[in-house]
């Protein structure tokens, strides 16, 4: 299972029947087995990777380091979700060390995102402090590089 | 007027220009096309790798390093080979670096050969030997390996190519094209017919570590050829760094002794910063290795499928990184194969026959390429038989 989990990271474009071919397995028992990951929410989505500085799009992106006070019972779960239903919210994380939630927000621009800070995250009961870093150039992200390096010169070589 | 063809040395005349410049040419003026034609790593040198070539060159060390090489990498050396493949080799007297595995293969040959002397070739194989051993005076002897053989040297097809002269074979395994390997029982049947006379073992094990299956045996791992063998081996398969041109030379202290001054004088020492980046390629880069051996191994499974699913026979190869299918149910030659195929599909791969004979009736394709090449590849080939049939 881990083997096609990987391949699927690595490209979720993989079709079963390359998924297949590569591992070994056959194709029946590949589709089942992603079938199974989706069903307990081991494979959460599939998403494309894209660098929006290329693109006409303005898109701005902030991490931002969220301390609160843990609930009762709850602890931290609660407020956790308070935060990440928000559409804005790309990821949440819980942290170790002086800080609690990451929180990676984007918006059109840093006018939209700081209002999100101010009138969303902030307020949220518990939530102690915010600091908000924009993310100014975003050079690898999931294992790939964004930055694309100028290809070796052609060759002609027999080897 | 100079009359440059008379001045020129008579052995590099005969030299034959490799055959598929012509693919290159074709290439060159193409848009779209796939080549899955040259036989090298599609990564890049692993980071840890290349940054220690960097640091190198931050803390100056620029300068020559002693002819056999950085001691510290004879030593990394001595241990990499005894640690992954059992050969023991002593770093002062029994390895030397070298500019690839190239110049060692050159420097084994020169080093053993008098005029007339022969070297035993199995073909299909890599296009250096037969080359080389002219160059060297010698006489290359070609010995054709057979599909129904898994492309290996039998000692049958050994013992009919021995004569009195002969001074040398040649074992390229695992090989390149045919991805056929020799296992230990195959060499302990050369060790059979070796046995008693003075000839040596070139054996070229650049794709070493790329095997699957089973794990790569050397002929220096029996103990019957160990004496007789010259290992070559390098970084540019394993480690993904072709274009650092590093390679080593293992083998008998007597002979590297004398082999060391053609390099002395020839090359004087391996490049530096390259050879400061191979030492953090022994000591941390086994975890690449692995790596980069498994993904081959995926695109390996892939290609094989992909292409006796379009019903073309094809030996499944246990080492290296290349595909060797039969295009004979096509109706075409190698050649017109790779040309029509390249012509009207726009993927390169290359002739059987640029590899020697038996190479006739057979093409290599290189999956040393990504997923996406290789399945595009493969449509293009189906349609591409679809319309010879």
């Amino acid at each position: 299972m881990n083997e096609i989990l990987k391949l699927l990271e690595e490209d979720s474009r993989y079709t079963p029947h390359e998924i297949a071919a590569m591992t070994g397995k056959d194709e029946e028992y590949v589709r089942d087995t992603v079938k199974r990951c989706e069903d307990e929410h081991i494979i959460n989505g599939y998403t494309a990777l894209i660098d929006w500085d290329r693109t006409s799009e303005e898109a701005v992106t902030a991490f931002i380091e969220v301390k609160i006070t843990p609930q009762r019972d709850d602890g931290y779960d609660r407020i956790a979700r308070r935060i990440y239903q928000y559409e804005e919210v790309e990821s949440l994380y819980l942290m170790s060390g002086s800080f609690d939630f990451s929180v990676i927000v984007t918006g059109k621009s840093l006018r939209e995102v700081s209002r999100f800070v101010a009138e969303k995250l902030a307020p949220i009961e518990g939530v102690i402090s915010t600091a908000t870093h924009f993310i100014m150039k975003r050079y690898k992200d999931k294992h790939r590089a964004f930055i694309v390096e100028p290809e070796q010169e052609e060759r002609t070589l027999f080897v | 007027m100079m009359d440059y063809d008379n001045i020129m040395s008579k052995n590099v005349k005969t030299l034959k220009p490799s055959g598929i410049r012509k693919f290159f040419d074709i290439l060159d003026n193409m848009t779209d096309a796939i080549s899955l034609g040259i036989g090298e790593p599609d990564f890049v040198t692993p980071w840890h790798i290349r940054e220690a070539g960097v640091y190198s060159l931050e803390q100056g060390y620029t300068k020559y390093t002693s002819n056999a090489g950085l001691s510290r990498l004879r030593a990394a050396i001595s241990e990499y080979l005894d640690r992954r493949f059992g050969l023991r080799y002593d770093p002062n007297g029994q390895i030397f670096v070298t500019v690839g595995g190239s110049e060692a293969i050159d420097l084994c040959i020169r080093s053993v050969l008098n005029a007339g002397d022969e070297v035993i070739i199995p073909v299909p194989s890599f296009v250096c030997y037969g080359p080389l051993v002219t160059m060297a005076n010698g006489v290359p002897v070609y010995v054709e390996t057979k599909a129904e053989n898994e492309f290996k040297l039998t000692a049958d097809e050994l013992r009919a190519a021995i004569t009195p002269s002969t001074k040398l074979v040649v074992l390229p395994f695992p090989n390149n094209p045919t991805g056929g390997i020799m296992e230990r029982e195959d060499l302990e049947a050369i060790a059979e017919v070796l046995k008693d006379t003075d000839i040596m073992v070139l054996s070229d094990e650049i794709y070493a570590e790329l095997t699957y299956g089973q794990k790569h045996v050397s002929p220096a791992n029996l103990p019957e050829l160990y004496d007789r063998t010259l290992v070559v081996n390098g970084f540019s398969k394993a480690y993904a760094m072709t274009g650092w041109r590093l390679g080593y030379v293992c083998g008998p202290a007597p002979l590297l002794k004398q082999m060391l001054k053609i390099h002395q004088y020839g090359i004087m020492s391996a490049p530096t910063t390259s050879q400061y980046a191979a030492v953090e390629a022994l000591k941390n880069g086994d975890g690449d290795i692995e790596m980069m051996r498994d993904s081959y191994d995926r695109r390996r499974r892939l290609l094989l499928k992909g292409l006796r699913d379009l019903g073309l026979e094809c030996f499944e190869p246990r080492g290296a990184f290349y595909m060797f299918p039969s295009i004979k149910s096509s109706g075409l030659s190698s050649d017109e194969f790779c040309t029509r195929f390249l012509r009207e599909e726009k993927v390169a791969v290359i002739p059987g026959t640029a590899f020697g004979e038996g190479g006739e009736g057979f093409v290599r394709i290189c999956y040393a390429s990504s997923v996406q090449n290789i399945e595009t590849a493969l449509e293009r080939m189906d349609g591409f038989l679809k319309r010879l049939r």
